[in-house]
């Protein structure tokens, strides 16, 4: 029998030349040195295959067309056989993919491991970046739900900026000049079928010239990367002192990328996929568009900008974003690798994390946001035994739109100054005048505040120990 | 020695040889080429046909005279031009009609003229508000307040025995220099 099976594979072998394929793989000499930081690209890589494979159960369950997609993806959350947990790895495998990328480019940076002769890896690699991009994007939409629909104005609208052909590609993405049933379509063909095809190209591009070129070794201060010299040395290196990629450095690549999918299914399975917001209807307007988590930095840069340069932003952005990581290996060519010698790598690293970790929470308040479900001010919790003129003050406080955007205590929106204690700042006229004529993001409201209601409101606001609670 | 391939004599005239290669070069790349063009022909016509259709606009009633006070915003819907059978809840479109005069109407696209987010009257300060990046405007539609380059898109409307009507048209998209 064992026998039998020996001569099954050794004429699959022969006619088949497996070993001849795997072979490449296993006598692959890398540098010794590379250990643990060199598992972001293979767990990259992981979390494209999980979603791959979250991606396919998904498409078995998922209906794309815009009336029932909705439907189809309560089904998959409410009924379908793991339903929730697919959706929920498919969405943290992204999240996943989105962040070790960053990291595995980030390694790639502070080791200048784009420089000679792997500026195509990094090349590439960019345009990898900017392809899962995309599919994160996309994918967020196929939710179909009110956030989902409302992305796909915005991804169109964003196109908008770009001169001349703007409206020729906003109108390609919706699929016509509004969201129509074609919509939903066309970015399900871009997410299930287009990019992907396009992201194994780069990918398997990518591998190759990882086997071509080599593995990186680490940096070492005063070694100099000659491009005369390289090649040469860095065989010679290999010959001395190099190890099998397989199995002496990829055991670290496969430990790193099981525990990658240990945390991804643990996420998945107690915390589970964005909740899906309302069914699409673009007649509601009482919705609150946000994207994922990963774009929140950018959706804070566009409410950010001033408006003379938002719209050179939103177009430019990303353009200049892509041109400058392509010219990285261009830029710095030779000489230094070690991020120890390279202060200016390590500073634009740092910059680039805090001004993102920044925006992230700037992103996640949304201080621009006016809060249209703060809870109205109770009137006797706000100001015990108010007399009536307060008490209807109160009122309008609640009704005008104030609380959008002033806090009174605890209640109330973040967009504009809190008003708890404005009686200590400003004088009864400053405060008319403010309401009355408005300020700089601040509607005028001489308009539509009766005489009456105007003093009322400002009776209340003069009004000492607002929102204190009585049982205090 | 054994040898079960064919006779193959290295050509003796090289310079006819290379001639003929590079018309089988030539051949191949173009056979390739028309290959490529037959096989995107439909792809891009399938890519491009619902974008080069021809745009149709149409009048739509969004309520009786009657139903729009003289000052008063109000948020109509109505159905898209051209939808499908499977468009679902996004067949429809809102828009804010504010009657400012007598007979004089005035007809708002309800996306920012920021990023195309839905944007909420707020009835008492007579403002728009959008909830993504906080855009303000006047009761108009013009800017009043935050990122978006320009003041609100409106719809065409008139009154037509005694409904007020709004002309369809594509979902504003706010360009560089507008």
């Amino acid at each position: 029998m064992k026998k039998a099976l020996k001569n099954i594979w050794n004429w699959v072998d022969d006619r088949g030349g497996l070993s001849e394929l795997v072979k490449p793989l296993t006598t692959h000499l890398v540098p010794p040195e590379s250990k643990w930081n060199y598992v972001w690209g293979s767990a990259t890589l992981s979390c494209l295959i999980i979603q791959v494979v979250t991606g396919i159960a998904l498409a078995f369950l998922y209906q794309p067309s815009a009336d029932v997609a909705y439907q189809s993806l309560q089904y998959i959350e409410n009924q379908a056989f793991l339903g929730s947990f697919i959706r929920g790895l498919h969405n943290w495998g992204a999240s996943g993919m989105v962040l070790l990328m960053g990291m595995h480019m980030i390694r790639v940076y502070l080791f200048a491991a784009y420089k000679y002769p792997r500026e195509m890896s990094w090349i590439t690699g960019v345009v990898l970046m900017a392809l899962t991009i995309v599919m994160a994007f996309t994918g967020q939409l196929l939710r179909w739900d009110d956030n989902g629909v409302w992305s796909s104005v915005v991804a169109a609208e964003q196109m908008g900026r770009i001169p001349l052909i703007g409206d020729s590609i906003a109108h390609f993405l919706m699929g016509g000049e509004n969201i129509n049933g074609e919509t939903l379509n066309r970015f399900f063909s871009l997410h299930v079928f287009v990019i992907p095809a396009l992201l194994f190209s780069f990918v398997a591009y990518h591998l190759f010239l990882v086997f071509r070129n080599g593995i990186s070794e680490p940096p070492k201060v005063g070694r100099y990367l000659n491009p005369k010299t390289y090649r040469n040395w860095y065989e010679n290196m290999l010959k001395e002192k190099g190890v099998p990629f397989f199995p002496n450095a990829i055991w670290r690549d496969a430990v790193f990328s099981a525990l990658v999918l240990i945390v991804l299914v643990f996420i998945a399975w107690f915390v589970g996929a964005p909740e899906l917001v309302g069914a699409p209807d673009l007649t509601n307007v009482k919705v609150d568009p946000k994207p994922d988590w990963y774009f929140t930095w950018i959706f804070a840069i566009f409410a950010l900008m001033p408006r003379d340069i938002g719209s050179y932003v939103i177009m430019l952005g990303p353009v200049l974003t892509i041109t400058v990581l392509l010219a990285v290996p261009f830029l710095s060519k030779g000489g230094e690798r070690s991020p120890l010698k390279r202060p200016w790598a390590i500073g634009a690293v740092a910059f680039l994390i805090i001004t993102i970790c920044g925006l992230w929470y700037i992103g996640d308040v949304e201080p621009w946001h006016p809060k249209f479900d703060a809870e109205p001010l109770s009137e006797y919790t706000t100001v015990p035994e108010a007399k009536p003129s307060v008490q209807r003050g109160i009122n309008v406080f609640n009704t005008a739109g104030c609380l959008y955007c002033h806090k009174i205590n605890d209640q109330g929106g973040i967009r504009g100054p809190n008003l708890t204690n404005v009686q200590n700042r400003l004088t009864k006229e400053q405060i008319i005048i403010r309401i009355v004529n408005g300020a700089e993001n601040m509607p005028a409201y001489g308009g539509s505040l009766s005489k009456e209601e105007l003093e009322d409101v400002v009776d209340f606001l003069l009004k000492d120990k607002k929102g204190s609670n009585p049982n205090n | 020695m054994a040898c079960n391939c064919e006779n193959q004599n290295p050509p003796n005239n090289n310079k006819e040889s290379l001639d003929r290669r590079s018309f089988m070069t030539r051949i191949t790349l173009g056979v390739g080429a028309f290959f490529a063009a037959v096989l995107s022909f439909p792809l891009v016509a399938a890519m491009l046909d619902p974008i080069i259709r021809k745009k149709t606009e149409v009048w739509r009633s969004v309520g009786k005279l009657t139903d729009f006070k003289i000052g008063e915003t109000k948020m109509v819907t109505f159905e898209n031009a051209s939808t499908y059978e499977w468009s679902g809840g996004i067949a429809r479109s809102a828009a804010y009609v504010r009657r400012k005069e007598d007979d004089s109407f005035l007809a708002l696209s309800v996306n920012c003229a920021h990023l195309g987010c839905p944007v909420r009257w707020v009835e008492k300060s007579e403002i728009f508000l959008c909830p993504c990046h906080g855009g303000v405007y006047h009761k108009d539609g013009s800017w009043a307040a935050g990122p978006p380059p320009r003041g609100m898109f409106d719809y065409e409307v008139r009154v037509h025995n005694n409904n007020v009507q709004i002309k369809t048209q594509n979902i504003p998209i706010t360009n560089l220099t507008s």
